[in-house]
C-alpha cells in the first residue's frame, strides 16, 4: 500500500488549509418515498484513498454528488474541504476534482481542446496552461494523440483524459465514480497506479467502485448497501473485525449440488460458490470441517479436506450482506 | 474576467463549425428555404389555364377570347365545341377555368341585347378563385365598353364625352403586388426563430444527454458564464442567417430594401431575447434532444400560423387575436415587412419593439430561473 511518509512534504498540505477531508453526519438523500442514502456519516482523512464499495444502486453515486454540491442532501450535514456541503456548494467546487460515472469529456473535441476547455473554466493562471497541459498529456500517455478527437481513443485512454481534465487545477480532493468500469484490466491496473501516484503526492482520493480486488487496494473502505454504510475500516479490520463467522473452503467437483447439502448442516450460515470451489460461512470452523467431510463422504463426493481459510473482502462483503438481509426480511413481510 | 465565458464561446464554436449538420443548418438551411419562398411559393394568378367553349364561333366570340389571352391572365389552353367536355376537362384539372360562349352572342350584341357570357371556375383554392372572377368581370366589362363607343362611332361618327368613372389603382410598397416581395422577408422570421431556439435547446440537452453537464456543473462555472456560453453562439447564427437572407433577397430577388439596415440588426437582437428564451426555457424541460427538436417545432407551428406570415390576423376570431400578442414572431415579422417594403424605422415601429422587449424581459429571466433547477 502507499507509505504516508512522502505526504507531508507535498505541494498540496502548503495551502495553510488544515480541514483538507470528507466528513458526514448522518447524511440523508430521499428521491420521493425512497431513501437511496441512509443516514451516512464518515470521515475521510487527508491523503488517503477512500474507497466506497456497493453494489450497483447502493448510493454510491448519489453520496458522491451529494459531496461535490450537485446534489442537496435532505438531511445531515457534511463538509468538504473545510466548506458545508450545503451552504457552501460553490466554495467546494473551486477545491474538488470529480470523474462522473459516465465518460463526459467531449467526443467531438480533440484532446487538447478538452484539456484547454477544462483549463479556462477552472481559469488555471496563464503561466501554468501549458506545463499542467502537458503534464496532463504525458500522465494519460497521449503525447502521439493529443490532436485525436477524443472520440477515437480508446477506453483506457479516455478515463486517463478524463482523470487528468479532473485535477488540471491540482485540487487536495478527487472524486472518483467508478473510473474503471467497462475499462480492460491492463488499462484498470494502470489506472490505479496514477491513483497511487496521486496519493503519494498528497491528494486525498475518494472513489467508489464494484470491484473487490480494486478495493484491496484502498487505504480504507466504507461499504454501502441500500442505502446504508453497514461497515467502515481498513481492509484488514474488515476482514479480521467485521466477520462473526468463519470461512471454509471446499474444494469438490460438482459444487452447486455440495452447495446445498452443505447448506443444510447445522452451524452453517450460507455457501457460495467460489472460483471452483465453494466458501463456506460456518459459525465456528473447527466444527463445520468434520461435519462437512462426513457429510459430503456420505453424499458420494470425491473432496479433499476443507481449510479454513482468511476471507477475502468479498466473503465479508457477501456475509455483511447476508446479515442486513436477514435483519430486513421479518420487517419486510410485516410491511406486505 | 470574462475568461470562463471566453472558453466556453471557444468550445462551442468549434463544436458547431465541426458538425457538418451544423454547418449545413447555419449556412444551407437559409439559402434553401429562401430559394423555396423566392421560387416555389408563389401565389400571384397569373397565367390560369383555360378553357374556353365557344358555341358561337363568331368574330365577337373570337375577339372575346384574344382578349383573355393577351391580358396575360388566362392562358387558353383548350377550346372545345361541346359543352358536355367542360365537366371533364374541370375535374381532370386541365383548366381551372372554362369561358363558355353561348350561340347567339355576337346576335345579342348587334341586337342591342343583353349577350350572356359564362365564366366556371374551380372553387377548390377559394382564394385563387376570386382572383380569376376578379379578373374576368374586368376584361368583360372592357370589352362592354369597348362595343359601346364603336355604337357610337358607328352611329354618330364621333366620340361624344360621356362621363365615366375610371378607376386608377396603384399599390405602394410592393408595387407589382408580388408575393415573392412578402414572403422572401417573412422567411427571416421564421428562420431565426427555428435555428436560434431548437439548436439552443438542443445544445444544452445535449450535455446533459452525453453526461459532459454532470462534469461542468462540479466545476466553478457560474451560471451566466454557462447560459451565455449557450446562447451566444446561436444568436451569431442568428444574425449569420439574417444576413444571408438579406443578401440573397436584395441582390438575387431584387426585393426592395429600404429602410436601414442597423434598425433590423436591433430588433433581431431584441427578437432574439425572445428566441433564445424560448430555447433555453425548452431545455429545462426537455431531457434528450428528440424531445428538445419536438418541442420547439410545436412551438414554432402556432407561432408561424399565428404571426400574420400566411394568413392576415385581422382575419382571426377576436380571442385568438389578442393571442397573437404573446407571439414574438408577429412584432418581428411585421418590423422585417416595414423595414424591407416600407423603409419605416423605429418612429413608426416603436410598438413592435416594446412587445419584444417586453416579451423577451418576461421570458428570458424566467427560462434563467428555471436553469438553476436543472443545473442541480
Ligand atoms: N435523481 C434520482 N431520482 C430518483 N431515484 C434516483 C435518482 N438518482 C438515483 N436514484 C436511485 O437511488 C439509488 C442509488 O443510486 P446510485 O447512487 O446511482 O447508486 P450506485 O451509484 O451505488 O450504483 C438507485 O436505486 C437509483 O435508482
Ligand atoms: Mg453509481
Amino acid at each position: 500500500m502507499c507509505s504516508q511518509k512522502n505526504r507531508e512534504h507535498s505541494p498540496y498540505f502548503s495551502h495553510g488549509d488544515l480541514d483538507n477531508t470528507v466528513t458526514l453526519k448522518e447524511l440523508v438523500k430521499r428521491f420521493g418515498d425512497f431513501t437511496a442514502v441512509n443516514r451516512i456519516s464518515l470521515d475521510v482523512k487527508k491523503g488517503e484513498i477512500f474507497g466506497f464499495l456497493g453494489p450497483n444502486g447502493a448510493g454510491k453515486s448519489t453520496t458522491i454528488r451529494m459531496l461535490c454540491g450537485i446534489l442537496r442532501p435532505s438531511g445531515g450535514s457534511g463538509t468538504v474541504a473545510g466548506f458545508d456541503i450545503v451552504t457552501d456548494a460553490e466554495q467546494i467546487k473551486e477545491h474538488i476534482g470529480y470523474m462522473s460515472q459516465k465518460f463526459s469529456l467531449y467526443e467531438d473535441l480533440t484532446v487538447e481542446e478538452n484539456i484547454d476547455f477544462y483549463s479556462g473554466i477552472y481559469k488555471i493562471p496563464a503561466e501554468k496552461k501549458q506545463p499542467r497541459k502537458e503534464w496532463v498529456i504525458a500522465m494519460a500517455g497521449l503525447a502521439e494523440h493529443r490532436a485525436s478527437l477524443t472520440a477515437t481513443l480508446s477506453g483506457g485512454w479516455k478515463q486517463r483524459l478524463a482523470l487528468g481534465c479532473a485535477i488540471l487545477h491540482e485540487p487536495p480532493i478527487i472524486f472518483l465514480d467508478e473510473p474503471t468500469s467497462g475499462v480492460d484490466p491492463i488499462s484498470r491496473r494502470n489506472f490505479w497506479d496514477l491513483i497511487y501516484r496521486l496519493a503519494a503526492d498528497g491528494i486525498t482520493v475518494f472513489v467508489t467502485t464494484h470491484y473487490m480486488d480494486e478495493a484491496e487496494y484502498c487505504d480504507r473502505l466504507g461499504f454501502i448497501y441500500r442505502g446504508e454504510l453497514i461497515a467502515l475500516g481498513t481492509p484488514e479490520e474488515l476482514k479480521t473485525r467485521h466477520m462473526a463467522e468463519e470461512i471454509v473452503e471446499v474444494l469438490c467437483e460438482r459444487p452447486q449440488d455440495a452447495m446445498e447439502i452443505i447448506e443444510e448442516l447445522p452451524g452453517i450460515r450460507h455457501a457460495a460458490l467460489f472460483g471452483r470451489g465453494l466458501h463456506v460461512v460456518a459459525e465456528r470452523a473447527v466444527e463445520a470441517i468434520p461435519a462437512i467431510t462426513a457429510r459430503l463422504a456420505t453424499a458420494g463426493f470425491q473432496a479433499p479436506q476443507p481449510e479454513r481459510i482468511v476471507p477475502s473482502l468479498e466473503d465479508v462483503f457477501v456475509s455483511l450482506i447476508e446479515t442486513k438481509d436477514r435483519e430486513a426480511a421479518p420487517q419486510q413481510e410485516f410491511e406486505r | 474576467m470574462f475568461e470562463r465565458l471566453k472558453t466556453m464561446l471557444v468550445k462551442e464554436f468549434t463544436q458547431l463549425l465541426r458538425d457538418p449538420k451544423m454547418r449545413f443548418i447555419t449556412f444551407g438551411v437559409p439559402v434553401f428555404q429562401i430559394l423555396i419562398f423566392g421560387y416555389a411559393v408563389n401565389t400571384d394568378v397569373k397565367h390560369i389555364a383555360t378553357a374556353v367553349c365557344d358555341l358561337d364561333n363568331s368574330v365577337r366570340s373570337r375577339e372575346l377570347a384574344d382578349r383573355l389571352q393577351q391580358s396575360g391572365y388566362f392562358d387558353i389552353v383548350r377550346r372545345v365545341g361541346d359543352q358536355r367536355e367542360v365537366r371533364e376537362i374541370i375535374d381532370r384539372g386541365q383548366a381551372k377555368a372554362v369561358v363558355q360562349i353561348n350561340h347567339g352572342f355576337e346576335d345579342a350584341i348587334r341586337g342591342g341585347k343583353r349577350a350572356p357570357l359564362q365564366i366556371i371556375v374551380d372553387g377548390t383554392d377559394p382564394n385563387t378563385a376570386r382572383i380569376v372572377l376578379a379578373y374576368a368581370v374586368t376584361i368583360a366589362g372592357r370589352f362592354s365598353d369597348q362595343i359601346l363607343v364603336e355604337r357610337q362611332i358607328r352611329s354618330s361618327g364621333i366620340i361624344r364625352p360621356t362621363g365615366m368613372v375610371e378607376l386608377e389603382s396603384r399599390a405602394w410598397f410592393n408595387e407589382n403586388l408580388e408575393s415573392r416581395n412578402y414572403y422572401v422577408p417573412g422567411v427571416m422570421a421564421q428562420m431565426v426563430l427555428i435555428v436560434t431556439m431548437m439548436l439552443s435547446s438542443m445544445s444544452v440537452v445535449r450535455e446533459k444527454e452525453i453526461g459532459t453537464m454532470e462534469q461542468i456543473v462540479v466545476t466553478p462555472i457560474r451560471r451566466w458564464e454557462f447560459i451565455l456560453g449557450k446562447t451566444v453562439p446561436f444568436a451569431v447564427i442568428g444574425y449569420i442567417n439574417v444576413a444571408i437572407v438579406t443578401l440573397v433577397a436584395a441582390f438575387w430577388f431584387d426585393i426592395p430594401f429600404r429602410g436601414n439596415l442597423i434598425f433590423l440588426f436591433v430588433a433581431t437582437g431584441l427578437y432574439l431575447l425572445s428566441t433564445l428564451g424560448f430555447g433555453l426555457f425548452i431545455s429545462t424541460v426537455s431531457r434528450t434532444q428528440q424531445q428538445a427538436m419536438m418541442s420547439s417545432f410545436m412551438f414554432t407551428f402556432p407561432a408561424m400560423l399565428l404571426s400574420g406570415f400566411a394568413f392576415p390576423i385581422s382575419n382571426m376570431p377576436q380571442p385568438v387575436q389578442y393571442a397573437t400578442y404573446l407571439n414574438p414572431l408577429r412584432y418581428y415579422l411585421y418590423i422585417i415587412r416595414g423595414v424591407f417594403l416600407k423603409g419605416v424605422g423605429a418612429a413608426v415601429l416603436w410598438p413592435e419593439l416594446v412587445g419584444l422587449l417586453v416579451l423577451g424581459a418576461i421570458i428570458l429571466p424566467f427560462a434563467v430561473r428555471r436553469f438553476r433547477k436543472t443545473l442541480a
